[in-house]
């Protein structure tokens, strides 16, 4: 690496590193209002407090039936991730493994929800599952949501699969191996990896999308971060430290899961393809 | 003569029985995406009253519909641009780190965090008694709060906070995928920082900052929650996400949400087109150093 030593190359580390610095002091604000309006007694145009209380926790659990909440937001999060991993493997083996005409066709059809706003497709999708009867439902949600996480597993696992030698499953094939032990004692041990990295994101994300699953949601089938906008967007009627109560409700469980799965992943994979060779 | 059998022709040409395990992503793609979209599109053609293209011509000349186009590129291209011209000189730095991680991953918060929290969050700390008011008031800077939350500037700053590690991390990756040997070779001639920027890494890195560009438009056009929490939605921030969801799901007229939903997809199409093909304008080519 170059390192240049003018005092103009100076004073320009020094300006983009405060820059980044100022970024990251607002962000950490932010978060921390949050947390500590949800511990505050009364805070009104005071740095700090007036004092500490926990018992907006026991209040936003009750009076939003958190519980509920965070268990349905669960079920919904996780039956995503199995749906959109099963099939999303499938297919991203498919896609990897053979050149058929049409290839890019459907490619393009897996890159379209990625590049086109949520509400685009979300309006007309949920016009059309209100009609069959999913509106308000649990698997209307579900449903609503595979359409951004299907293609991201398949986009992040097209080129793991790529790195895998076909030779080994020529080799496995050649010892006699059927489709189904391949599967399970070959790929399976190989891909779990990246799918786990797969699939951790989509949960990561799943939790956080808002758009689609707002369109869809009923009473009985919100998710948190449903339920955080409704609290927020009728706040006045509940203690604005009760509605933040809820967002840390929201945040560690966001959280959580993202310090998972950066075990797995690089952070630049969150957003671009799998490109580990030069990080490492 | 014999003719090899189907199977066989067919394999020749890519279709066996592996290719058919496209079939069920394939399946879901076509119920949960296209269809509904032909459905919105043909539902946009069969509005409730008047000629097919009745809902089109309703958003148009209505002003107050028409208006939300502007406002929303009016917040999603400024805040896509300022977020670019952060992104890529931290990115030039953090390229040079050994230890990238921790920042990466503070950077990545915002992004799981979701639109929502950080509405939330901002509401406190942007507020006229939030610390942030506190602060510059406490430096100097200012003598009485601004307001910077239900109007414009608030949306602007959620989507600077949950778009600008997005643009971030992808400018990183596209940043560390360029050769460094390229930079020493042009240092090794002669050329100064401002060169060696300028003219080797800025042509590379087009085409990765056009994508990075179009991705994060797309984010900041989709704006809904926080124009909604933070914005004056009523107003300056009543983007074409907030008239379509009003359309379909307050007023209860599908064909129009799917018209305005459609209308949305397309403005941005456009910008994402015009941004990709100006970007067929400059230099293609390999920017890494490796074989193959």
């Amino acid at each position: 690496m170059i390192r240049d030593q003018g005092l103009a190359s100076k004073l320009w580390r020094f300006a983009v590193w405060a820059l980044a610095g100022l970024f990251v002091l607002n962000l950490i604000g932010v978060m921390a209002a949050v947390v500590m309006n949800s511990f505050a007694r009364r805070w009104l145009g005071t740095w700090l407090p007036a004092g500490w209380t926990t018992r907006w926790y026991f209040d936003a659990w009750s009076e939003f039936q958190l519980s509920s909440v965070v268990l349905v937001t669960f079920q919904v999060v996780f039956a995503v991730v199995l749906i959109s991993g099963m099939i999303g493997v499938v297919t991203a083996y498919a896609l990897a493994r053979r050149d058929f005409p049409g290839k890019r066709a459907v490619i393009l059809l897996f890159l379209l929800p990625l590049l086109i706003p949520p509400l685009t497709y979300g309006i007309p999708l949920a016009t059309v599952l209100y009609q069959v009867g999913l509106g308000g439902s649990f698997w209307g949600v579900v449903l609503i949501n595979l359409v951004p996480s299907l293609p991201f597993v398949i986009l992040v696992m097209i080129p793991f699969i790529e790195q895998i030698d076909p030779r080994i499953e020529a080799a496995a094939r050649v010892f006699g191996a059927g489709t189904g032990s391949l599967f399970l004692r070959i790929l399976l041990p190989l891909l779990l990896p990246g799918m786990l990295a797969a699939l951790l994101l989509v949960l990561v994300r799943t939790i956080a999308m808002f758009e689609l699953t707002f369109l869809i949601a009923g009473p009985t089938s919100q998710t948190l971060v449903v339920a955080l906008y409704y609290a927020v967007f009728a706040s006045g009627v509940r203690a604005s430290q009760s509605i933040d109560a809820m967002a840390v409700v929201y945040m560690v469980t966001t959280l959580f899961w993202l310090v998972l799965a950066l075990q797995f992943v690089s952070p630049t994979q969150i957003v671009a393809r799998a490109k580990q060779q030069q990080a490492s | 003569m014999n003719r090899p059998s189907l199977r066989l022709r067919l394999a020749a040409q890519g279709f066996d029985a592996t290719t058919l395990l496209v079939l069920p992503g394939l399946a879901v793609m076509v119920a949960l995406f296209v269809y509904p979209f032909v459905y919105g599109i043909v539902d946009s053609l069969m509005p409730r009253e008047g000629v097919w293209y009745s809902n089109y011509t309703r958003f148009f000349t209505d002003r107050f519909q028409f208006a939300t186009i502007g406002a929303t590129l009016w917040l999603a291209l400024p805040v896509t641009i300022v977020n670019m011209a952060l992104a890529l000189p931290i990115a030039f730095r953090v390229r040079l780190m050994s230890r990238q991680r921790l920042l990466t991953t503070i950077l990545v918060l915002p992004i799981t965090l979701g639109t929502v929290f950080v509405a939330d969050g901002l509401l406190t700390f942007l507020g006229p008694q939030g610390w942030f008011n506190r602060a510059l008031i406490l430096v100097g800077l200012l003598d009485a709060p601004v307001k910077l939350t239900n109007n414009y500037w608030g949306v602007f700053a959620s989507l600077l906070i949950t778009g600008f590690p997005f643009a971030f991390l992808l400018t990183l990756s596209y940043v560390t995928g360029i050769d460094p040997a390229i930079e020493q070779a042009a240092a090794t001639l002669g050329a100064g920082p401002r060169q060696r920027f300028f003219r080797v890494y800025l042509p590379l890195l087009v085409p990765g900052l056009a994508v990075t560009f179009c991705l994060a438009f797309v984010q900041a056009f989709a704006v809904f929650p926080s124009a909604v929490l933070l914005g004056a939605p009523a107003g300056p921030t009543r983007v074409i996400s907030i008239a379509a969801y009003q359309a379909a799901f307050e007023q209860y007229d599908h064909s129009m949400g799917s018209a305005i939903a459609i209308i949305m997809g397309l403005v941005e199409l456009v910008v994402v087109v015009a941004v990709l093909a100006l970007r067929s304008l400059f230099y293609r080519g390999p920017a890494g150093g490796t074989k193959g």
